[in-house]
């Protein structure tokens, strides 16, 4: 392989892996306060389409960007009300969400499909500010909830409610946040598969993404920088599955590489069962980090 | 039609199931019902859209004879034959199924419902009231592969697969025997995506292969994404299904372009003066069900030179699958003298001479 093959690969795998490290580090934050949302397929085509139309109309990305911002939160807004307000049941209401944004980015789209626009400008070594966004908030939101008092505040809140209200933390305040947060990281998300990842709508353009972005907050033990390795390495798997077919025979030990794509696509799903059936061996380490109140309701009268 | 519709759909589905004849006795004044059932959305800009514009065909041309229904969106599996039952029961007497994985469900559901006409697209089981019907997609290919061959400068083609099925597989082989017609030396790199539709994949598809030096791309997958890789990356490749030049005014050279419409309204017309018959339907340019979107970024000879194998191939002078044809190993697969059949193109399971890779197992 020559240089510029290599630092192409690089560039490919870094587009393959955003989208995933952008989704998976909000969803990251919102489980670490306690809350379960599945709906991180639906916040990702409602970013996806927003961002987009918005870039048509308005000819800036950065506007489409912001837009997707809020799309996702105004998404997460809708999961926060009903299971923190109204105490809905959370996997449910997740599941409910994805649906409901897949139904309503299509009807959106559907008069934008066909329509390109402008790839988001390059910044740095061929890559997009989005992309370094998603790497700086990794390393942010590692450092928020290790070392800072309110990252710490997050956390209590998430491993037990009820110690956290009883010594007068906002516990539905704080998992509000926490759930907009992760809302508009999706919307980024979202934004990155239709302004950068390909130039254009199309329906159901995550393709599952949103589902692999959940399954590495579990695949990384809820820890950030593990999310960072394993955004990068199911990226890896996906686009480097690809580029191997391109390149042709590639033989190891005298017999031909063949990677099944139907087992690429499985990959981090396979990856995930295998870590929960480890961490499900060491009570420690899943007492370390897995969040105790996932899930679980809370009603400050209970 | 919309989700709604579709989920209420699925509802009366499973009731129809249980009581089909209560349901649906069209009188003889009514209009013809032409039920469609979609595996994609019908905004996908390709597989799907191609069929549902043939539809709105048949309405304008038709008018009050004909009434269509579509649902979109619908899994091959379990899910079609629930919404293929709707369908029939709903009182369509004509219904369209228009993906492969639709072939068991739809036989299944014609044993059912006697008195419905059905016709399964891409399949190879037929029964007394079920049709099937394709396209020669492979024709457009050869011509892909004959511009190809006058524009690339490298004289290696990326090729994205979707499934290994012998569509697929004839689609790359007729391709790079139009490509070798013109450069003997042509190759071409294949990549399978295992998805008919992934915006992501395909698009890394196609940097991965112009990355391996090819400079022109074709995909057997449904979305333009590849085709918007090709316009940053400054290399030109074909539109999948629909004329897709707007997402890539520099790089789209042309699509082949499916052209259902003068089949549906034919066989509309059939069950209308009740002439219907079952039958195996597989038209290429010479039918019209194939056309070639309008070329753009080449040379007028190059143009001129698609344009005859188009032409060749509609009037027989050209025949795709004439020996000698070599395959991987360099055996001669088809003999010089002879070409294949039908029953051989439609099963074909090997790679042509010239093509990197192999069809997964």
């Amino acid at each position: 392989m020559d240089q510029a093959i290599i630092v192409s690969f690089v560039l490919s795998v870094m587009t393959a892996s955003t989208p995933l490290l952008l989704a998976a580090t909000g969803e990251l934050v919102t489980e670490k306060s306690g809350v379960l949302n599945l709906g991180v397929e639906g916040m990702m085509l409602v970013g996806a389409i927003v961002g987009f139309a918005t870039t048509v109309h308005t000819g800036s990305a950065w506007l489409g960007v912001l837009a997707a911002l809020f799309a996702g939160m105004a998404m997460a807004l809708i999961f926060a009300i009903l299971t923190l307000t109204f105490l809905a049941n959370q996997v449910a209401t997740g599941l409910a969400l994805t649906i409901f944004g897949t139904g309503l980015s299509a009807l959106v789209g559907s008069s934008y499909v066909g329509t390109a626009v402008e790839a988001l400008p390059k910044v740095l070594f061929g890559q997009d500010a989005l992309v370094y966004l998603s790497l700086l908030a990794v390393f942010a939101v590692a450092w928020f909830l290790r070392r800072s008092h309110r990252g710490l505040v997050l956390r209590a809140v998430g491993d037990s409610h009820d110690a956290a209200h009883a010594i007068g933390y906002p516990v539905i305040l704080i998992r509000y946040a926490a759930t907009l947060f992760g809302g508009a990281m999706c919307g980024l998300a979202g934004a990155y598969m239709s302004l950068a990842y390909s130039t254009s709508w199309a329906e159901n353009m995550t393709a599952g993404r949103g589902w692999i972005a959940l399954a590495l907050v579990v695949f990384a033990t809820w820890r950030p920088v593990w999310l960072l390795v394993g955004a990068y390495l199911f990226g890896g798997i996906m686009y480097g599955s690809l580029a191997i077919q391109a390149a042709g025979a590639i033989n190891l030990f005298g017999y031909p590489l063949v990677v099944p794509s139907q087992l690429v696509s499985a990959l981090p799903y396979l990856a995930t069962i295998a870590v929960l059936v480890v961490i499900s061996r060491d009570r420690v380490k899943i007492r370390l980090n897995a969040p105790a109140c996932l899930g679980r309701p809370f009603h400050a009268a209970g | 039609m919309k989700r709604r519709t579709f989920n209420k759909m699925l509802g009366a589905g499973l009731l129809a199931g249980a009581a089909p004849a209560i349901i649906g006795r069209a009188a003889a004044a009514d209009p013809l019902g032409i039920g469609y059932i979609y595996v994609g959305p019908v905004e996908d800009f390709g597989w799907t859209h191609a069929h549902d514009v043939a539809r709105k065909a048949v309405e304008a041309e038709l008018g009050d004879q004909v009434k269509t229904t579509f649902v979109e969106s619908v899994k091959e599996g379990p899910d079609a034959e629930r919404v293929i039952a709707e369908l029939a029961s709903k009182g369509n007497k004509l219904i369209f199924t228009t993906s492969f994985g639709y072939m068991n469900p739809t036989l299944k559901v014609a044993k059912r419902f006697p008195d419905v006409k059905f016709e399964h697209a891409t399949g190879y089981k037929r029964d007394v009231n079920v049709s099937t019907y394709n396209i020669r997609f492979y024709e457009g290919r050869y011509v892909q592969g004959v511009i190809a061959g006058h524009l690339s400068k490298s004289g290696i083609v990326g090729y994205i697969g979707s499934v290994p099925i012998p569509e697929v597989v004839m689609g790359m082989n007729a391709f790079i025997l139009g490509m070798r017609s013109v450069n003997p030396k042509a190759r071409m790199k294949i990549v399978w995506v295992n998805a008919w539709y992934d915006p992501g994949k395909e698009g890394d598809s196609a940097k991965a292969l112009i990355d391996q030096g090819a400079d022109v791309i074709a995909q057997h997958t449904d979305s333009g994404a590849p085709l918007q890789v090709c316009q940053q990356r400054n290399v030109v490749g074909f539109g999948q299904a629909s004329d897709m030049i707007t997402l890539a005014p520099k790089a789209q050279l042309t699509a082949s372009v499916d052209h259902w419409a003068p089949y549906y309204i034919k066989r509309a017309q059939d069950v209308i003066a009740g002439t219907w018959k079952s039958e195996d339907v597989w038209g290429g340019f010479a039918s019209g069900m194939l056309i070639m979107a309008p070329y753009a970024n080449m040379p007028d000879d190059v143009a001129k030179a698609g344009k005859a194998a188009e032409a060749d191939i509609g009037s027989g002078k050209i025949v795709i699958f004439q020996g000698p044809i070599k395959d991987q190993s360099g055996a001669d697969k088809v003999p010089a003298g002879t070409a294949l059949d039908d029953g051989a193109i439609a099963g074909m399971n090997w790679l042509a001479d010239g093509i990197d890779g192999q069809i997964p197992s």
